[in-house]
């Protein structure tokens, strides 16, 4: 170890100078003028094939694409960032560019990429690539779902070449944690992808279809072969830019196979036989049923606790045109009184849903943070117990009377009665439904469940709003409040109890969009805090969303897979291949 | 003589069966909805003669149950206090036939004790009870659905049968077009159509009504066969000689020979639509939670954890083999017979 080259020195002498150097990290020259990231880690075992299923087959490699679970499962393992999120700390670190500085002002980032780079056909990279890379992602014509991320206050981020090694972004306005963007954003081999952008043919690049000598990325492994309905087979990136604590060449796996297994139930016999070495995605039941012969199958079992999903029930709210939808509208005077949101909210036996839903492996919510995001949850928010009394109170105090076989009626002398959506495919919402379904029946509501496919869902609640009421999940991208700006602006295409209002439709709407947009800029973590706590706690109050319960985070592996660490955060097992090994 | 033994025993079964199931609220200990959340995936209750101490009692008891977080199924028996069945009970209000309420039950224990005599589903909900309850709507389904095609088979059959030519081509093409629908994708759009929550009756009736309808093409193409065969037989056509009406012909001589036929078809087809609904609800065209159907019931069934952990959840697809075997005694002896008389 202590006969590394001079400029291994320098180069961490940059790193230190950098405002915001991670220091988990070093880099230094390997023999051809690399400059290596070296990890920590212990040294592994090299060679073998790891395993895992896909629910679906992928629908393109192409990273600038790629929206589904599975495209995006593979894409990960191909491609590399610039500034990557950890997803065991959390935190940001030195990817593709070993470092960066922040202009005082907070509006200039400059990158220093990584020297000797090569993609996977061995071709340099260089800032050449990462400009490239950036306009694609900015394009309009090409719809990258990476663009809205990318503008910010309105404007796109300029990109800058200053020489091949350094990059310049440019953002229009302050931005928190700007550089956690910058995580997923798969850098592009212009040699190989420049051509077809400019014949306006990007959108046809990369299908899964095309030779693996078409490809090329900075990931840790390529591609070796895709069977159509079978499997991907992934083969090690020989030029990775990465190695290990004796200076070994990441990745240690030679190859990683995805097959394709198209249900939860079935994927989980494969693991539970020993075809895949890891599981990821299914439930608590099935972590219960395979639990039982951990042991003598040699795989093991992780519960690591709640992760950044939550599941809520939600009104409609929106401005409905009362010819539309005449019964909608007309029970709309019940779910736009605050009394009636939280008498439900108090009805909900949450540690029930926790229970029978999960059994047992989650935690119930009260507000949209949950316990995983441990630096953005708001502590001091009550919790208040399941007390029917309270709801009934609460009922009352907005006029709702019961009559004399128990039923809940109006002011104006009509029935409660409502349905719930859920999503006919997630089993845990359909299973929360009917637990709530139960418990608003003792305060006299009639409810109804009706599972339907999860795309008519989305179609009722973002278009056409031919709903009463439903069960959703959203899980946050990252742990930060900005992914949640779409969710939480009254503007927002996502703001599901009445998404896309072009001015705020409530006074606390209202303040909900001058907290977030506020946050937005701020670039102190104590007062974004803060101005998020605020945001959790007017949701609380308001119960615009009545939030219900964050499953774990459930994970297996087979023991033989080793420097496995499961994270919270998407992809949960998968985030470091390139440390994986086999014993 | 077997074959009629073997007709009384079914009858008396499915009898016995049905009227288990109309009278579900008497025989069923609790409501349908009525859920345990700490009693979720409970066992089958056992029923116990002898107590701790080898005491023999009469009267069967079972012992209460308790929420036990480190047992595979979470649920335990607690040995502290014996509850003894009791019979002719008053419980919970319950509706028969939708006619006139009541609250006696055949049986129960002793709150806070349960008795669960084929264990609870997901939300601690008594199967037993379910079943029961379940068998109201798709036996009831099965029935009439079979009685509908039926007599929809007996009115084109007859009338294609009696008539030939170019009735007769129109009504077998018609059938023929109607057997070659994509009928479960037609059904799906039906359901896509209808609003988002439909109530158990219109389910109901949806579900007989699109069974039935689809149903008619087999027992009407076998009665045209044989009114076609029935019209030319010289006593027919020695009573058309003497100027019998058509309608006289056929309520008189032609169609007491499909009778036996017919009753034979219903006979098949009664399980055979019990199946229907049971698909029908297994793939979300049923009725809605709470309210269970037997097609609600085996639904769980899909899930790997609940075969792989609570074999009770099989019971109620165990219990309808005899029934269903006890429909196809009925149609075999039935069919003896109108072979010896037809002989």
């Amino acid at each position: 170890m202590g006969s590394f080259p001079q400029p291994r020195r320098l180069a961490a002498c940059a790193i230190a100078a950098s405002l915001c150097a991670a220091t988990a990290a070093y880099s230094l020259a390997g023999p051809a003028g690399e400059e290596l990231l070296r990890t920590d880690n212990a040294p592994g075992r090299s060679g073998g094939s790891l395993v895992v299923a896909l629910r679906s087959e992928p629908k393109t490699l192409n990273p600038v694409l790629a929206v589904d679970i599975s495209s995006r499962d593979v894409v990960r393992c191909l491609t590399a960032d610039l500034i990557h999120i950890n997803r065991a700390s959390l935190q940001t670190e030195p990817a593709l560019a070993k470092s960066w500085n922040v202009s005082s002002d907070g509006l200039e980032y400059t990158l220093k990429l990584r020297r000797g780079v090569r993609f996977s056909d061995g071709q340099p990279f260089d800032a050449d690539d990462v400009v490239f890379s950036f306009e694609v992602y900015l394009d309009e014509k090409i719809h990258a779902p990476q663009r809205d991320l990318l503008m910010i206050g309105g404007q796109p981020i300029a990109v800058q070449k200053l020489d091949a090694e350094t990059v310049r972004f440019r953002l229009a306005r302050p931005y928190a944690a700007a550089e956690r963007l910058f995580d997923s954003i798969a850098m592009l081999p212009r040699h190989l992808l420049e051509g077809a952008y400019h014949d306006g043919k990007f959108s046809e690049v990369w299908p899964l279809t095309a030779s693996p000598s078409q490809f090329a990325g900075l990931g840790p492994f390529r591609i070796k072969e895709y069977v159509p309905g079978v499997r991907i087979a992934l083969e090690r990136n020989p030029y990775y830019w990465k190695e290990d604590r004796a200076g070994h060449r990441l990745p240690y796996l030679d190859q990683i196979t995805f097959l394709f297994v198209a249900s939860e139930d079935a994927q989980v016999i494969r693991f539970e036989s020993g075809d895949t070495d890891i599981l990821s995605r299914f439930s608590a039941e099935n972590f219960d049923v395979l639990e039982k012969d951990a042991a003598a199958r040699g795989y093991h079992l992780a519960d690591l606790g709640p992760g950044l999903e939550y599941n809520f029930l939600f009104f409609n709210l929106n401005n409905l045109a009362s010819k539309q939808f005449p019964e909608i509208a007309s029970k709309q005077a019940w779910f736009q009184d605050v009394r009636f949101r939280r008498a439900v909210s108090a009805a909900i036996d949450r540690e029930s849903i926790v229970r029978l839903a999960y059994n047992g492996r989650a935690t119930p919510l009260w507000g949209p943070v949950t316990p995983g995001d441990k630096l953005w949850i708001d502590n001091e928010l009550s919790h208040p117990p399941h007390s029917l009394d309270r709801a009934r109170q609460l009922l009352k105090s907005a006029g709702f009377t019961w009559t004399a076989d128990g039923a809940l009626v109006d002011p104006h002398g009509s029935p409660v009665e409502f349905s719930i959506l859920t999503s006919s495919s997630n089993a845990q919402r359909t299973k929360m439904a009917t637990l709530i379904q139960d418990d608003l029946s003792q305060l006299g509501m009639n409810v109804h469940v009706v599972p339907i496919d999860f795309r008519a869902m989305v179609d009722r609640l973002l278009k056409t709003y031919d709903y009463e009421a439903a069960i959703m999940g959203l899980a946050n991208g990252d742990a930060d409040p900005n992914p949640q700006m779409n969710v939480w602006l009254s503007s927002g295409s996502t703001h599901l109890w009445h998404p896309n209002q072009e001015k705020p439709a409530t006074v606390w709407e209202a303040e909900l969009d001058r907290l977030m947009e506020e946050q937005l800029v701020t670039l102190n973590y104590a007062k974004r805090k803060r101005l998020y706590d605020r945001v959790q706690e007017i949701l609380a109050e308001q119960s615009p969303v009545i939030c219900l319960a964050s499953p774990n985070i459930l994970i297996g592996a087979k023991n033989r897979v080793a420097d496995f660490h499961p994270a919270i955060l998407d992809p949960y097992a998968l985030w470091n291949i390139e440390q994986l090994y086999l014993q | 003589m077997r074959r009629a033994r073997n007709l009384w025993v079914a009858s008396l079964l499915l009898a016995a069966f049905h009227a288990l199931v109309l009278f579900a609220g008497f025989f069923a200990p609790y409501h349908f909805a009525a859920q345990n959340r700490d009693l979720a995936f409970a066992p089958p209750a056992r029923l116990h003669f002898f107590d701790a101490d080898g005491k023999f009692h009469l009267r069967p008891f079972v012992y209460g149950l308790k929420h036990a977080p480190e047992a595979s199924s979470k649920v335990a028996p607690d040995f502290s206090h014996p509850y003894p069945v009791q019979f002719f009970v008053r419980g919970a209000p319950y509706g028969v036939a939708g006619v006139f309420s009541a609250s006696m039950h055949l049986f129960a224990v002793a709150q806070p004790a349960r008795i669960f005599l084929l264990g609870t589903d997901a939300y601690g909900r008594d199967q037993f009870s379910r079943f029961l309850y379940g068998g109201q709507l798709s036996l009831l389904a099965g029935l009439l659905a079979a009685g509908i095609s039926v007599v929809l088979g007996i009115i084109v059959g007859v009338l294609a049968g009696f008539y030939g030519g170019w009735v007769d081509e129109a009504l077998m093409r018609g059938a023929e077009l109607f057997l070659a629908l994509p009928w479960l994708y037609l059904l799906f759009a039906v359901r896509a159509v209808l609003p988002l929550h439909v109530s158990e009756w219109q389910v109901f009736l949806l579900i007989m009504a699109v069974i039935g309808l689809i149903g008619w093409t087999r027992p009407a193409r076998l009665i045209r066969g044989l009114v076609l065969s029935g019209r030319e037989r010289n006593f027919v056509l020695a009573a058309r000689g003497f100027g019998a009406s058509d309608l006289y012909l056929l309520r008189r001589h032609v169609l007491p020979q499909a009778y036996p036929i017919i009753l034979t078809q219903l006979a098949l087809l009664i399980p055979q639509y019990i199946l229907a609904e049971v698909t029908l609800t297994f793939l979300g065209l049923g009725v809605g939670e709470p309210v269970p159907s037997w097609g609600s019931l085996f639904s769980p069934l899909q899930q790997y954890h609940v075969l792989a952990s609570y074999w009770w959840m099989f019971l109620p697809a165990l219990i309808l083999v005899p029934v269903f075997l006890a429909y196809h005694v009925t149609a075999d002896a039935m069919q003896e017979r109108w072979k010896s008389v037809a002989l």
